[in-house]
């Protein structure tokens, strides 16, 4: 480790910050440009995306497991369940899994 | 709202304080595995307790876990929060046009140190022009049980039994389904997008070169790839990227 946590930590407070209080305090009328607007309507869904798959698969013990978590999920989210029964229902998942197979 | 005064400030506020309950319920569950991610970032209880508090995001705090991780450079550390993060900038957009115009500096700048998805979510869906009373409120309840469920990740990730520490895990996985499956069921284009960013992201991660690099670089990468190239050939019409937002 060569780096300082204390500096991540904050490295990474003040880009959220910037983040969110840019827009609240400096844009008080419409974004128009239609590549900036589209932009940031996919950003988010990319990252999340990005994020869970394959990593979730390497998140549990048994990637078997990390599997049936991932179809799980995305069965609850399409049902429209909320964050956190869809958290739940991941998790509850791989508990009963890995209980049957490790 | 600024002209109904204070007693009215003080309901919405209360209500917000409501609102904010069961939104820090799940908070603490998920920050719980969150805190687990801290852990293996060898981070300490207090950091983790830490960056909680004064972050407030789950994807963006993943995404710096990881960068932590890898000891990566400040500056991918930068990259990392900027992306996980951006989104935030969009749900500012849309809120400050929702916001009274007479809205002073102040309440502005506390307002966005709490601006979760959540918060947003239940602030935006409200009939009214939006006052910062209630996403005060809501913070308040919904804050502490974020920073200190990812305290007792760090703590007690390391004293549960491996399976429960494995179920934990992919709790904060199943809140990032929660945003991007509904949203996949309802435009057509975000769900191809969903499946290539999970065919790139599983490619990136075994091509050779790619996958030396750190996890929240290649977040970066794909997601400024991806998004550009959606943006490009599926260009969102304005009220689709309003209801959105």
């Amino acid at each position: 480790m060569t780096h300082n946590i204390y500096i991540y930590i904050f490295i990474m407070a003040a880009v959220t910050y910037l983040i969110r209080v840019t827009p609240l305090t400096l844009i008080r009328r419409q974004i128009k440009n239609t590549f900036i607007r589209s932009f940031l309507y996919y950003v988010p869904y990319v990252t999340l995306s990005v994020m869970t798959f394959p990593a979730i698969i390497h998140a549990t013990q048994s990637p078997y497991s990390g599997i049936l978590a991932l179809i799980v999920g995305i069965v609850a989210a399409w049902r429209g369940w909320d964050l956190f029964r869809v958290a739940l229902c991941a998790c509850g998942a791989v508990l009963l899994l890995e209980f049957m197979i490790i | 709202m600024y002209t109904i005064g204070l007693k009215n400030n003080k309901t919405t506020f209360y209500r917000g304080m409501k609102d904010g309950i069961p939104i820090g319920l799940g908070y603490l569950a998920v920050s719980f595995s969150l805190g687990i991610a801290a852990k293996n970032a060898e981070l300490s209880a207090f950091q983790g307790l830490l960056a909680s508090f004064l972050c407030s995001a789950s994807a963006g705090e993943y995404a710096g876990f990881t960068v932590i991780a890898a000891d990566a450079s400040y500056f991918s550390m930068v990259l990392a929060t900027l992306v996980a993060n951006i989104r935030y900038l969009l749900m500012g957009c849309a809120l400050s046009q929702r916001l009274d115009g007479k809205a002073p500096l102040r309440h502005r700048l506390l307002m966005a140190f709490h601006l979760t998805d959540e918060i947003f979510g239940i602030a935006i869906s409200r009939k009214t022009e939006i006052n910062p009373y209630y996403s005060f409120g809501a913070a308040l309840t919904a804050a502490p049980p974020w920073a200190v469920g990812t305290m007792l990740g760090v703590i007690a990730g390391s004293l549960l039994p491996n399976n429960l520490v494995s179920a934990f895990s992919v709790a904060l996985y199943g809140m990032f389904l929660a945003v991007i499956i509904p949203k996949a069921k309802e435009d057509r284009t975000v769900f191809a997008v969903v499946i290539v960013s999970f065919a790139l992201s599983l490619t990136a991660s075994l091509a050779p070169v790619i996958s030396q690099l750190s996890e929240g670089m290649r977040t970066v990468i794909l997601t400024l790839i991806i998004s550009s190239a959606a943006a490009i050939f599926f260009p969102v019409k304005d009220e689709e990227a309003e209801n959105d937002a």
